[in-house]
């Protein structure tokens, strides 16, 4: 039997790794001392989590995620010092890197992969869960919706004492909280901005009770909406916290009256989309039901800047790259409304990688719904390593096939998607994840912008 | 010019992998060659209009999806068999080639009704096969590239024709280096990726088979298929290098 190191040299071990892993150049090291101390002792990270004074707060959803962790982020960090994985490094040794990096954090705020969820509740034993959302995304290495809902509802049981917070508007997430007295459910509550019909491949769109289709008063992003069953009536749980009165300002942000009942709050946020709405009713409500007042969760909520990738304005020279991640169905949905909502892109930049962080299965750009942005695009340039892949899904979705230029290598792609923006234009890029990283790395390079790890922290 | 008359099964329930993909790809390419494809939804509790229909579309669902189809596809049964016997064309991917087989036995021993359209049966796996695929058809003289995601294992029955050979990946059941069936016009596979867009030689072939249905027998003309036989390239490509080994 090994004997465990104490916990000090185990972390100073793992600590050093990581800077050289920084020197080296090898991509920020923010997991590497995570990895190390997997490796050393998987039970340290139960003891770093019990180390912090006001315990762990997790937030796990497929999308939104990363936004929401820094929106609760900004409201708490001016009462508390928080360890938060602001770099979306959001495994187990992601985890476990953030807690180490941070030894005098009172409290750990952490976004979770969905997959790594029912490990890190096990280990860290969180005061506080927030769950957004489940549709499909990357079956090849989730698995199917219904697998990762059921491990979800292990997990939640597996600490009963924990703070639920979740989604009602969503019917797998918001039955998390039906048992559970102290659960506090949110979701948007504004009809005015629902759409007409559930998006194509719109998931969860059976009741779980007795697999009738819901009938939705409203949906708002995908299956996310106000529904009921109407053979057995299963329907959305009463909200806690819910947004209403919303208003989208195109590219610019939303802003929406808070509702608790501690009372409401006009909040503004500088990030587009009834998506960033969800996100930021779920960090106030968690922040709500942490303590923390409704005006200073107003303020919170407007203080946030876009997480790094998700919506980003990066200035490149005299023109601007507006880039926006696109990862699952309903995501880049969104990403697509938003885009149209405010005029729609003459020319775009898609990027499409099959890593196994992008998926390797690329089915799922036939279930975007691309359509709406074919109007008024002139120029499409296809990169990244499936760059035919989705040339075919543009063609066969209608775009003219001599407005497609297929570009794989993505310098050579955003140097002909910026030549082909006029000065003082903006060019739209929708990368997957590793492209993302990967055309952050070449402007970076080129000078235009920091690299995220210099940022994180 | 001709309708292809499309029977789509349960489109609400059975779409999980871009199943919208293989029928734009027929829908376009029939276009291109001055047809024209009139897609019908089939849904719960509709009759099939078996002499209607040139090509049926069955797509894959979640576990809990399929399961809500069985017992409706059961009342479809005999309309699917008398149509596929009238020449009309079958597609079947995932979830929906198991559903044409005769059984399928989940994880708990539990058989599930097929319909037996198909020479095979299907049983529920401890292992998920997941990755990227290359196929040999030598009945057609090509290949076809996709990707694969299923824990059932799918059983041919002896003298059963496959779809292809694996040349890489798994196939139906990791084993018997076989993917898919055919027979006659009746085709199932767990190719996905969507099928169609990079293995254009099949959607021709399906729409040929179609329209011979709907009473024209014709040779569609070339297409120059560039972004296809790209896409194909590294769709092959990808799984010669990391499609699951048998
Ligand atoms: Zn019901």
């Amino acid at each position: 039997m090994r004997l465990p190191l104490p916990l000090s040299l185990e972390i100073a071990a793992a600590r050093a790794a990581g800077s050289v892993s920084r020197l080296a150049g090898r991509g920020g090291g923010t997991t590497l001392p995570g990895k190390l101390l997997w490796k050393l002792d998987p039970s340290a990270i139960d003891r770093l989590a019990r180390r912090l004074p006001q315990g762990a707060v997790l937030v796990s959803a497929t999308n939104g995620k990363t936004t929401t962790t820094a929106m609760a982020a900004e409201i708490l960090r001016p009462r508390v010092a928080v360890a938060h994985n602001s770099s979306g490094a959001n495994l187990v040794s992601g985890v476990a890197s953030t807690l180490i990096a941070r030894p005098g954090a009172d409290l750990a705020l952490l976004e979770v992969d969905e997959g790594a969820l029912p490990e890190v509740v096990r280990r860290v034993r969180p005061k506080a869960l927030l769950l957004g959302n489940l549709f499909r995304d990357q079956l090849d290495r989730y698995g199917e919706l219904e697998l990762v809902a059921g491990r979800w509802r292990a997990a939640v049981a597996g600490v009963p004492d924990a703070l639920l917070v979740v989604n009602g508007d969503d019917p797998q997430v918001g039955d998390l909280g039906r048992d559970r007295a102290s659960a506090v459910v949110f979701g948007l509550d504004d009809p005015r901005h629902a759409r007409p019909a559930l998006q194509h491949a719109a998931d969860s769109k059976y009741c779980l009770r007795c697999g009738t289709p819901y009938r939705y008063a409203a949906a708002y992003v995908g299956h996310l909406g106000d529904y009921r069953c109407p053979a057995c009536g299963l329907a959305r749980p009463p909200l806690d916290v819910a947004a209403r009165d919303i208003e989208l300002h195109g590219l610019d942000g939303a802003s929406f009256t808070l509702h608790a009942p501690e009372g409401a709050a006009r909040v503004e946020i500088g990030l587009p989309g009834l998506y960033n709405v969800y996100n930021a009713v779920g960090a106030g409500a968690l922040a709500i039901a942490l303590g923390v007042p409704i005006g200073d969760v107003a303020g919170g909520l407007g203080r946030v800047s876009a997480a790094f990738g998700r919506f980003e304005r990066i200035t490149v020279g005299d023109r601007r790259l507006l880039m926006l991640l696109i990862k699952n169905p309903a995501g880049a949905n969104e990403a697509v409304r938003t885009l149209v909502d405010a005029g729609g892109p003459r020319v775009a930049v898609v990027a499409l990688n099959d890593e196994i962080a992008d998926g390797r299965d690329v089915s799922w750009i036939w279930d975007v719904d691309f359509e709406p942005l074919l109007e008024g695009l002139e120029t499409l340039v296809a990169t990244g390593s499936r760059a035919a892949e989705l040339a075919l899904r543009f063609g066969y979705g209608g775009l003219d096939r001599g407005r497609i230029e297929v570009v794989p290598d993505l310098d050579v792609a955003l140097d002909r998607g910026l030549e082909l923006t006029p000065a003082g234009g903006e060019l739209t890029v929708l990368p997957t994840y590793t492209a993302m990283l990967a055309l952050r790395r070449i402007v970076a390079a080129r000078g235009h912008v920091a690299n995220y790890w210099e940022t994180a922290a | 010019m001709t309708v292809i008359r499309v029977g789509h099964l349960y489109p609400d329930y059975l779409n999980i992998y871009a199943d919208r993909g293989n029928i734009a790809v027929l829908a376009e390419r029939a276009r291109v060659r001055g047809h024209e494809l009139d897609v019908r939804p089939i849904g719960m509790g509709m009759d099939v209009p078996a002499e209607t229909i040139d090509l049926f579309y069955v797509g894959g669902g979640q576990d809990r999806d399929q399961a809500l189809v069985v017992p409706d596809l059961a009342a479809k049964s005999d309309a699917l068999h008398e149509a596929a016997a009238g020449g009309a064309v079958v597609l079947a991917v995932c979830g929906g080639y198991q559903l044409l087989g005769r059984s399928y036995r989940d994880v708990a021993g539990v058989e599930l009704p097929g319909i037996g359209l198909l020479p095979l049966h299907t049983v529920a796996g401890a292992r998920r096969m997941i990755g990227d695929v290359l196929l040999d058809c030598p009945w057609a003289g090509e290949t076809l590239a996709g990707f694969e995601n299923h824990a059932g294992r799918t059983l041919l029955d002896e003298g059963a024709e496959p779809l292809g050979r694996v040349i890489s990946g798994f196939g139906n059941d990791g084993a018997s280096g076989h993917e898919g069936c055919r027979a006659g016009r009746v085709y199932g596979t767990y190719l996905h990726g969507p099928l169609l867009p990079r293995n254009p030689w099949f959607a021709d072939r399906l729409l040929t088979e179609a329209l011979a249905h709907a009473g024209l027998y014709t040779e569609l003309a070339e297409l120059p298929d560039e972004l296809e036989r790209a896409a194909h390239a590294v769709s092959a490509d990808r799984a010669r290098r990391r499609g699951g080994r048998i």
